[in-house]
């Protein structure tokens, strides 16, 4: 049975189990809804989950492991010496696959019989062509043993399907015969359901989890291979970022970061204090009819697309430098200190008016969270506004401010269309803000986009750029929502 | 009611302070003040008494402005201090407002620390020349807030760690430090035990011989105690205003009565 029409039948089964589980606890109340132990829907939904979530559960988890396994067993049997020079085992499994779609697919399309598909030896007749007549192209010829390891994978397949099958099958039977037969006035199936619930809660909150350490680990695994193959001392102690593909490549974070950081810098100098007195000005002294119309508007900043705002820095604001600061006699200030679109100064405004809203409303709630009574404190003994907002709301606000600031700062360094875009790929050291440089999060992509090879530490060294960022703006989040905390006890 | 003795006071006639003429006050389509007409005079304590709701915190406000800072509150008639009106567009509500000082109902010390927070107007308006007259003028506020004694020693630690009874005379004490000709206290003592509120009490008849002080409070004993006016108000309406022993003795309006005798809650 194919895993769809398994999900129907399950689905049909938990259906009818609702039924007919609120129809057992009414009979045994003698329908009296007064003498039940719960609602009789509940006995309803406790027959419909018992039945349904363990063999949705089972069924997934099979359906997660049974390739691992299948891929590890059928891999033992390639011998070392089927995998030729230059290849690796990763690439005779996927041709292993890749022919035992074939033969699936031959059988289902009529032009294989099962048994034909189950004995077919690549030394007497033509696999690929036969293959090829159902539409499955192969490269090369296939070798005996990717063919007798491709019969086994489909075996192996179809077996464990079977199996997965009668047992989800009875999974689901078992959880509804006995939610089934506990039916009874007595039965307290609302505590039950109310803690089935909580366990897929429970279960969703843990996946969400599981996945960000899944991530981690990942990147952690591919940053120990590339630690293998580079020095870590050049990593991070280095001086030059040169990735040469023909080998002995320089590949130090430290230009990139410095790159990352100073546009970071240029960003938050935009806009931060842009963000701040606008929020300032939107929760002290704006109407109501202003501000209903001025903080949609500000937000919607924040939902352009970041590669939108790339091309407003390489159209738009790049050129726009080019012809302030550059162009010899032809500039406006007739100088000649910026040659190309791409600068630290481009991206690093782009990314300040990207950030703008993000600060802006950020602080915005978090003025709004110093209570009237402090204001009213201060102007109720003759101050002004501004110096109420100076002197009581600013710094009453500011752990919260500094946090939103934090927040915005990691947002920059993890940033990415933007300085693709705007701020070139030239790795240096320099303090002039009209030359263009790169950052960590360019060089990820330019170093994983194009023909990659996963063995080489060119390609594996943006698992570590990836990993050293993550740390950084992790600790930046947990430093910012730390501070944020503190300052929201304060007035609880 | 025996315990509400009215000392025999003597009732002199001072000048007018603040005249409200037909004060109405709408908090959107809510009429909270309804025509009020009341004269608070000079070196004098009056005291707002009335049911809860009944519009005291609110006239109050109206008397430095606070309510200019509600966006719903609207006010309509006229509010005369030494007989300019206060709601005049040539009046400059900031500098209204250090002449008409206020403690409000709930304690709100600034999040600075407790020298801080005394500071903080004498250091606006300029009052001190130098850092040891700031620190005199701290240290006498903080006597006549009669807290001084438990802060002395912790004058630089946070103004929101102390208790609640104490933020309050912190509150006080700050409002003082301005020296307002006029002082508004919305019930001042709410949170504070009978030793506090009897030095606070001490300390609004010491200041009754330079400003006038209103004060909000539902104690009937406080406003017997303390002021020489009493105004009482029931449903945004003011219903009766005359001398604290003449309201406390012989009410004219039954509502009065009921309120003092506690049939009106
Ligand atoms: N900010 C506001 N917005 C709308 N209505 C308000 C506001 N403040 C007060 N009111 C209304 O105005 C009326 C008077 O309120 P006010 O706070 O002046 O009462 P009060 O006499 O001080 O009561 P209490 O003794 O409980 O402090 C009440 O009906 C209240 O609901
Ligand atoms: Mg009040």
């Amino acid at each position: 049975m194919p895993t769809p029409w398994l999900v129907l039948v399950l689905i049909a089964l938990a259906v009818a189990g609702f039924f007919l589980g609120r129809n057992r606890a009414l009979v045994s109340a003698n329908g009296n809804t007064k003498d039940l132990h719960s609602l009789p829907s509940y006995y309803g939904h406790n027959v419909a989950l018992t039945a349904l979530v363990p063999a949705l559960g089972l069924l997934a988890i099979w359906l997660l492991v049974q390739p691992l396994i299948i891929e590890s067993r059928v891999s033992g049997m390639i011998p070392p010496d089927a995998i030729s020079e230059g290849s690796t085992v990763g690439l005779v499994m996927s041709d292993v696959r890749r022919v035992a779609e074939g033969l699936d697919l031959a059988v289902e399309k009529g032009a294989l019989t099962g048994e034909q598909a189950r004995n077919l030896r690549s030394e007497f007749s033509d696999v690929r062509g036969r293959l090829g007549e159902v539409g499955v192209a192969l490269g090369a010829d296939v070798r005996p043993e990717v063919l007798r390891a491709a019969q086994a994978y489909r075996t192996m397949s179809g077996t464990g399907h079977t199996v997965m099958t009668v047992l989800v099958g009875l999974v689901a039977l078992f959880g509804f015969g006995w939610s089934y037969g506990r039916t009874h006035k007595d039965f307290r199936a609302r505590n039950v359901v109310e803690q089935g619930i909580m366990a897929m809660l429970i279960l969703a909150a843990s996946l969400a989890i599981l996945t960000t350490i899944g991530i981690v680990l990942s990147m952690l695994f591919e940053t120990r291979n590339f630690f293998g193959l580079h020095s870590w001392t050049d990593f991070f102690f280095g001086s030059t970022w040169a990735p040469n593909f023909r080998g002995d490549s320089e590949l130090s974070i430290l230009p990139l970061l410095w790159g990352t950081l100073y546009i970071s810098l240029i960003a938050l100098l935009v806009a931060v204090p842009i963000g701040l007195f606008a929020a300032i000005y939107l929760s002290e002294y704006a109407n109501k009819a202003t501000r209903a119309f001025a903080k949609p508007l500000l937000e919607i900043l924040a939902g352009i697309p970041t590669i939108v705002y790339g091309l407003f820095a390489l159209l738009t604001v790049g050129p726009g430098l080019v012809r302030l600061f550059g162009q010899g006699q032809g500039g406006i200030l007739g100088l000649e200190w910026m040659s190309g679109a791409t600068s630290v100064l481009t991206a690093g405004l782009v990314m300040g008016i990207m950030l703008i809203p993000f600060v802006s409303s950020l602080s915005d709630d978090i003025i709004n969270a110093v209570p009237q009574a402090m204001r009213d404190g201060s102007l109720g003994l003759g101050a002004t506004k501004s110096e109420t907002v100076r002197q009581v709301v600013m710094p009453a606000a500011l752990p919260g401010i500094v946090g939103a600031i934090l927040l915005a700062a990691s947002r920059a360094i993890g940033e990415t269309m933007i300085v693709v875009m705007g701020a070139g790929a030239i790795a240096k050291f320099s303090l002039n803000p009209l030359e263009s440089m790169t950052t960590i999060t360019t060089r990820i992509v330019s170093q994983l986009t194009g023909d990659t090879d996963f063995a080489s530490p060119e390609t594996l060294v943006a698992f570590a750029l990836g990993l050293t960022l993550f740390v950084l703006t992790l600790g930046l989040n947990v430093l910012a929502l730390y501070i944020v905390r503190k300052y929201r006890e304060q007035y609880e | 009611m025996n315990d509400m003795t009215v000392v025999e006071k003597t009732v002199e006639t001072q000048r007018t302070k603040i005249a409200a003429r037909n004060v109405n006050v709408y908090y959107g389509d809510s009429h909270a003040i309804k025509d009020v007409n009341v004269e608070i005079e000079d070196k004098t304590v009056t005291a707002f008494i009335g049911p809860s709701g009944c519009g005291k915190s609110t006239f109050l406000r109206c008397l430095n402005r606070m309510n200019d800072t509600i966006g719903t509150c609207r006010v309509t008639g006229d509010i005369l201090l030494e007989g300019e009106d206060i709601y005049d567009k040539r009046v400059d509500p900031v500098q209204l407002r250090a002449q008409v000082g206020m403690v409000f109902q709930k304690p709100n010390p600034f999040p600075k620390s407790i020298y801080d927070n005394v500071a903080y107007g004498p250091r606006i308006h300029g009052l001190a020349k130098n850092k040891a007259e700031l620190d005199e003028i701290v240290e006498k506020s903080l006597r006549r807030g009669a807290i001084w004694n438990e802060v002395k020693d912790r004058l630089h630690s946070p103004g929101t760690g102390l208790s609640g009874g104490q933020q309050q005379r912190l509150c006080i004490a700050r409002a003082v430090a301005t020296e307002p000709e006029v002082l508004l206290m919305d019930e001042p003592c709410s949170a504070l035990d009978p030793i506090a509120t009897a030095q606070v009490e001490e300390l609004i008849d010491e200041l009754r011989e330079n400003y006038s002080v209103v004060i909000v409070t539902h104690s009937m004993q406080q406003a017997a105690r303390v002021s020489q006016k009493t105004a009482f108000f029931h449903l945004g309406n003011l219903v009766e205003f005359g001398p604290t022993g003449q309201i406390f003795t012989n009410p004219e309006d039954p509502r009065t009565e009921s309120y003092i005798t506690g049939r009106i809650g």
